[in-house]
C-alpha cells in the first residue's frame, strides 16, 4: 500500500477491495458485490465480446465486399451473422448498460449499493456463463446456430445432424440464461430507484438517466417473460419434438414471431432509453444549461414504455397479418416519434445558446444524436406499411437499426464511458486519443451503414451470403467503413487501458457538472455516502441558476477538494 | 415576438425565414429523387409505395436536415470561449415550444398514417382479413411453391409449370404462395410487393404487373443455407406473348427446372467446393416443363 497517498482515506478503510483502491485488481475476478465492481465486470466483459462480434462482423463484410459467395462457406457466413447479431445484442449491448446501470444509479441517487447485491453479482456471473455456452457452439458438430438472432422455426428447428447437443440448442440455452440475468438485473434496478433515493430526492428531482433506466427495465421485466417462454416452447420443439411452432404437427411458425417480437422489439427501446438518458446527462454539462423541459423529458420515456409494448407487429407486416393489424400497428408505431420527438427537440433547445465544450465525450454525444435524428427518420418510413412491404427485411432495415445501435446507443456509451470515466477509475482520459477515436467512428458508422439504404431501396434482402452484382459498389464502401469501424477500436482500448493505468489524477468533479456522483470522491468509495448521505433540495441540471443541489453542498466540495 | 425584441432581432428572422425557404426547396428535390434510388417500376401498386415513399422522403430531410442545421450552428456559434468555464443563461423550459413541438409532430405523424391507409386500402394486396389458417383463399391462377430451395410456379388451368414465372402485362392476377418446408418470402423489388410464405398456409398475393420486362424474384424470409440463391425470373409479357408461352409450354416434357443450391451442393459432393458446417440437403429440383433462366440481365 505504498501507492495509497492521494487515495481517499474512507477507500481504504473499506472492509473489502474497491475500485481504484491500490493492488486489489483481482476483485475485478470474484463474485464481488460492491455495484461499482459489477459495473466495471459487466462493461469489461461487453467490451470483451464487442471486440468477438466486431470480429465477425469484419469477416461478414469480407465476404458481401464481392457479389459470389468465395470467402466463407455458406453455411459459415449464416453461422457469423447470426452470432453477430446475437452477442452484440445479448453480450455486447445489454451487458455494457448493465455496467453504465451499476455503476450510476446507485451514485446518482446516493445509495450505498444496489437493493440486492449479492442479486446483482449472480446477474452478471451468468454473462460469462451464457457467453462461454454460445462460444461453444462453434465447437460443437454441425457448427453453431445459423437461423439468425430471431431464431424463426420452422427453419431454426431443422437439425441436420439430428445431435441432440447442437448449435441451436446452446444457442436457446444461452439466450433463456440472458433472459433471466437481464431480469435479476430488472428487479435490482426498479427497486434500487424506488426504495434507495436519498432523502429528499423526489422522482421529480431524480437525474434523467435514472428515469430512463428505471423504464428500460420496466420493460424488461413486463416484455421478457413473453420472449423466454417462446424460446423455452422452441427448445421443446427442437429436443423433444413437440409442435408449438411446427406446421406439420398443427403447430403454428407465426406465433413464434408474436412472442419474439412482443419482446424483441421493446428491447429496443431497452437499449436506447438509457442511451437517452446519457444524451440527457451530457448535454447539460458540457453545454452549461439546465435540461430545457425536464418534466417532459422524464415523462416522455414512460409513454414510450408505454408505446412500445403495443408495436410489436410492424416486424410482421409481411407475415400474413390481416390488414386491420397492419394499419392499427402503424399508428402506434408512429405515434412513438411523438415523445421521442420531445426528447430531441428538448436536447436541440439544452444546447441552443449555450457555451459548448467539444470534448470526447461531448462529441460522441452529439454524434450519437446526429445518427439517431438519421435513424428515427428512416423508422417512420419503416412503420408505413407500404414501404414497409417494399423494403422489410432488406438491407434499408439493416441500415436503419445499425444507426439505431451502433450509431446511435454505441456512440451513446461510449459517450458515458469517456464522460464517467474519471469518476469511477479515478484517472483523467487522453482527449488526443478519444478525439480521434470519435473520428474514426463517426466517418465508419456512416460509411459502413449508410450505403445499406440505397441497397434495401434496391431490393438487396438481409442475411444474404451472394447477391446480384448490381449491388456490388454499395457493399465495397460499406465493408470499407466496416473495416474502419475495426481500426477505431484499438485507439478506444489504448485510451482505456493507457489512462487506467497512468492518467492524470482525475479530481472529484473534472467536469464541474451538478449530480450526486460529483458530490463524491473519484473513484467513489465502497458505500458511496456511507452515513452522510447529502439531503437533495433541488432538481437536477440547475446550471446557471446558481441553486444549490443538496444541503450544506459548499462544505461537501470544499471536503473532497482538501482530499 | 414583440415583447422580446432583443432575441428575435429582424435580421435573424428573416435568416430564418430564408433558412426555410431553402429547406422546403431542398426537400421538395430530395422526394423527387426517389425514383432514381428505386428499381424500376412495374405493377400497380409500385406508383403508389414510391409516390408515399418520395412523400416521405421529403418529410424525413426536413426533419433531419432541420435538425442538424441547428446542431451545427451551436457547434459553430455557441463554443465556450478556451478559459470561459461560466455557465449559459439558466433557461429550463418552455410550456408553450413543449406544446407546439408535441402537437405538431403529432398532427404530422398521424397525417401520414393516414395517407398511407388510404395506400394500403389502394394496393389491397390481400383480403383484409387474410389470417387464414390452411387453404381458405383459393382463386390463384399460378400457385407458387417454395422450397429449400427453389422456386416452382404452376399453371394449373393449362397445365404448365416451371422455375420462371411467367405473367401477363396489365392483368390481376392470384398467386397462391405455398411452402414445403420452412417460411419462404416472395418479394419482386420491382412490384414493391413482399408476402411471407408460411409452411401449412396457402396465402394468395393479387399483382398487376405493368410493365413489360424481366425481374427478379427473391427469397426475402432466411430459410437456410442456401437462402441467398432462392432467386428466380420473373418475365411480365403481353396477354398475347404469354398465352402462346403457356401453350408452347405445355407441349414440352417435365425435365429438371432451375435450383442453383442443388447444383452448388453436387459440386460440394464431388469436392469441387469447399463445404462449412453441417447442412440441411437442397430439395432436388422440381420437374417442370420450362426451366427458363435465372442468369439472363434483368431490369430489376
Amino acid at each position: 500500500m505504498t501507492s495509497s497517498a492521494g487515495v481517499d482515506a474512507r477507500i481504504l478503510r473499506a472492509p473489502h477491495p474497491v475500485p481504484g483502491a491500490p493492488d486489489n485488481w483481482k476483485r475485478f475476478f470474484t463474485f464481488n458485490t460492491d455495484a461499482k465492481v459489477i459495473g466495471i465486470q459487466y462493461i469489461a466483459t461487453a467490451l470483451f465480446f464487442l471486440l468477438v462480434g466486431g470480429l465477425l462482423a469484419m469477416i461478414m463484410r469480407g465476404e458481401l465486399i464481392t457479389p459470389a459467395a468465395d470467402l466463407v462457406d455458406r453455411t459459415v457466413y449464416n453461422g457469423l451473422y447470426t452470432m453477430h447479431g446475437t452477442i452484440m445484442l445479448f453480450l455486447f449491448i445489454f451487458p455494457v448498460l448493465n455496467g453504465l446501470n451499476n455503476l450510476l444509479i446507485p451514485c446518482m441517487i446516493g445509495a450505498p449499493d444496489m437493493a440486492f447485491p449479492k442479486l446483482n453479482a449472480a446477474a452478471f456471473w451468468l454473462v460469462p456463463v451464457f457467453g462461454v455456452i454460445l462460444m461453444a457452439s462453434f465447437l460443437v458438430p454441425g457448427g453453431p446456430a445459423s437461423s439468425g438472432w430471431w431464431s424463426y422455426p420452422p427453419v431454426s428447428l431443422q437439425n441436420p445432424l439430428g445431435h441432440l447437443i447442437n448449435g441451436e440448442a446452446l444457442w436457446i440455452l444461452a439466450v433463456a440464461l440472458s433472459g433471466i440475468s437481464s431480469i435479476m438485473g430488472a428487479v435490482n434496478f426498479v427497486t434500487t430507484i424506488l426504495r434507495m433515493r436519498a432523502p429528499g430526492m423526489t422522482l421529480s428531482r431524480m437525474p434523467i438517466f435514472c428515469w430512463t433506466a428505471f423504464s428500460a427495465q420496466t420493460i424488461q421485466l413486463i416484455g421478457l417473460p413473453a420472449l423466454t417462454g417462446g424460446a423455452v416452447m422452441l427448445l421443446f420443439d427442437l429436443v423433444v419434438g413437440t409442435s408449438f411452432y411446427r406446421p406439420e404437427g398443427g403447430g403454428d411458425p407465426v406465433l413464434y414471431q408474436h412472442f419474439f417480437w412482443f419482446y424483441s422489439h421493446p428491447a429496443v427501446y431497452v437499449i436506447i432509453l438509457p442511451v437517452f438518458g446519457v444524451f440527457s446527462e451530457l448535454f447539460p454539462v458540457y453545454a452549461r444549461k439546465p435540461l430545457f423541459g425536464y418534466p417532459f423529458v422524464a415523462g416522455a420515456s414512460l409513454v414510450i414504455v408505454g408505446l412500445s409494448l403495443i408495436v410489436w407487429v410492424h416486424h410482421m407486416f409481411p407475415s400474413g397479418v390481416p390488414q386491420w393489424m397492419r394499419d392499427a400497428f402503424m399508428v402506434t408505431t408512429m405515434l412513438i416519434a411523438v415523445p421521442t420527438g420531445i426528447k430531441v427537440f428538448a436536447w436541440l433547445a439544452t444546447l441552443w445558446g449555450g457555451k459548448l465544450r467539444l470534448n470526447t465525450a461531448m462529441l460522441f454525444a452529439l454524434g450519437g444524436l446526429f445518427n439517431f435524428v438519421f435513424a428515427g427518420v428512416t423508422g417512420i418510413m419503416l412503420a408505413t406499411v407500404p414501404v414497409d412491404i417494399h423494403v422489410n427485411n432488406t438491407y434499408f432495415v439493416v441500415g436503419h437499426f445499425h444507426y439505431v445501435i451502433y450509431g446511435a446507443a454505441t456512440m451513446g456509451v461510449y459517450a458515458a464511458i469517456y464522460h464517467w470515466f474519471p469518476k469511477f477509475t479515478g484517472h483523467m482520459y487522453y482527449e488526443g486519443l478519444g478525439k480521434l477515436h470519435f473520428l474514426l467512428t463517426f466517418i465508419g458508422t456512416n460509411l459502413n451503414f449508410f450505403p445499406m439504404h440505397p441497397l434495401g431501396l434496391m431490393g438487396m434482402p438481409r442475411r444474404v451470403s451472394s447477391y446480384d452484382p448490381e449491388f456490388a459498389f454499395w457493399n465495397v464502401i460499406a465493408s470499407l467503413g466496416a473495416f474502419l469501424l475495426g481500426v477505431s477500436i484499438i485507439p478506444f482500448l489504448l485510451n482505456l487501458v493507457s489512462s487506467w493505468v497512468r492518467g492524470a489524477k482525475a479530481p472529484a468533479n473534472p467536469w464541474n457538472a451538478i449530480g450526486l456522483e460529483w458530490l463524491l470522491p473519484s473513484p467513489p468509495p465502497a458505500e458511496n455516502f456511507e452515513e452522510h448521505v447529502p439531503t437533495v433540495i433541488s432538481g437536477p441540471y440547475g446550471y446557471g441558476t446558481g441553486r444549490p443541489l443538496v444541503e450544506h453542498q459548499a462544505e461537501i466540495e470544499r471536503a473532497l477538494q482538501q482530499a | 415576438m414583440t415583447s422580446t425584441p432583443r432575441r428575435f432581432p429582424l435580421p435573424r428572422l428573416i435568416g430564418l425565414a430564408l433558412w426555410l425557404v431553402l429547406l422546403t426547396l431542398l426537400s421538395v428535390w430530395m422526394g423527387a429523387q426517389v425514383p432514381r434510388w428505386l428499381p424500376v417500376s412495374a405493377s400497380s401498386a409500385a406508383p403508389l409505395v414510391d409516390g408515399l415513399f418520395g412523400f416521405e422522403t421529403a418529410v424525413a430531410t426536413f426533419v433531419f436536415v432541420g435538425v442538424v442545421s441547428v446542431m451545427v450552428w451551436v457547434v459553430l456559434f455557441n463554443r465556450a470561449e478556451k478559459y470561459d468555464i461560466s455557465d449559459a443563461e439558466p433557461i429550463e423550459g418552455n410550456t408553450t415550444l413543449e406544446i407546439t413541438w408535441t402537437v405538431i409532430p403529432l398532427v404530422l405523424v398521424m397525417a401520414i398514417a393516414a395517407y398511407t391507409i388510404q395506400v394500403n386500402r389502394q394496393i389491397g394486396l390481400i383480403g383484409p382479413m387474410d389470417h387464414a389458417h390452411g387453404p381458405a383463399l383459393g382463386g390463384g391462377e399460378v400457385q407458387v411453391i417454395a422450397r429449400q430451395w427453389s422456386w416452382e410456379f404452376r399453371y394449373p388451368v393449362a397445365g404448365v409449370s416451371s422455375t420462371e414465372l411467367h405473367l401477363p402485362l396489365d392483368r390481376r392476377l392470384g398467386l397462391q404462395l405455398e411452402s414445403d418446408d420452412v417460411i419462404h418470402g416472395f418479394y419482386v423489388p420491382a412490384f414493391r410487393l413482399k408476402q411471407q410464405v408460411i409452411p401449412g398456409r396457402s396465402i394468395t398475393l393479387f399483382i398487376t404487373p405493368t410493365r413489360a420486362g424481366r425481374y427478379r424474384l427473391r427469397d426475402s424470409e432466411y430459410s437456410g443455407t442456401w437462402f441467398a440463391a432462392n432467386q428466380a425470373d420473373v418475365v411480365v409479357e403481353s396477354e398475347e406473348a404469354y398465352q402462346s408461352w403457356l401453350s408452347r409450354a405445355a407441349r414440352l416434357p417435365l425435365q429438371p427446372g432451375l435450383s442453383d443450391a442443388a447444383r452448388e451442393f453436387a459440386q460440394q459432393r464431388s469436392g469441387e467446393r469447399p463445404s462449412g458446417y453441417a447442412t440441411i440437403q437442397p430439395a432436388p429440383p422440381p420437374l417442370v416443363n420450362v426451366p427458363g433462366s435465372n442468369t439472363l440481365p434483368h431490369d430489376g
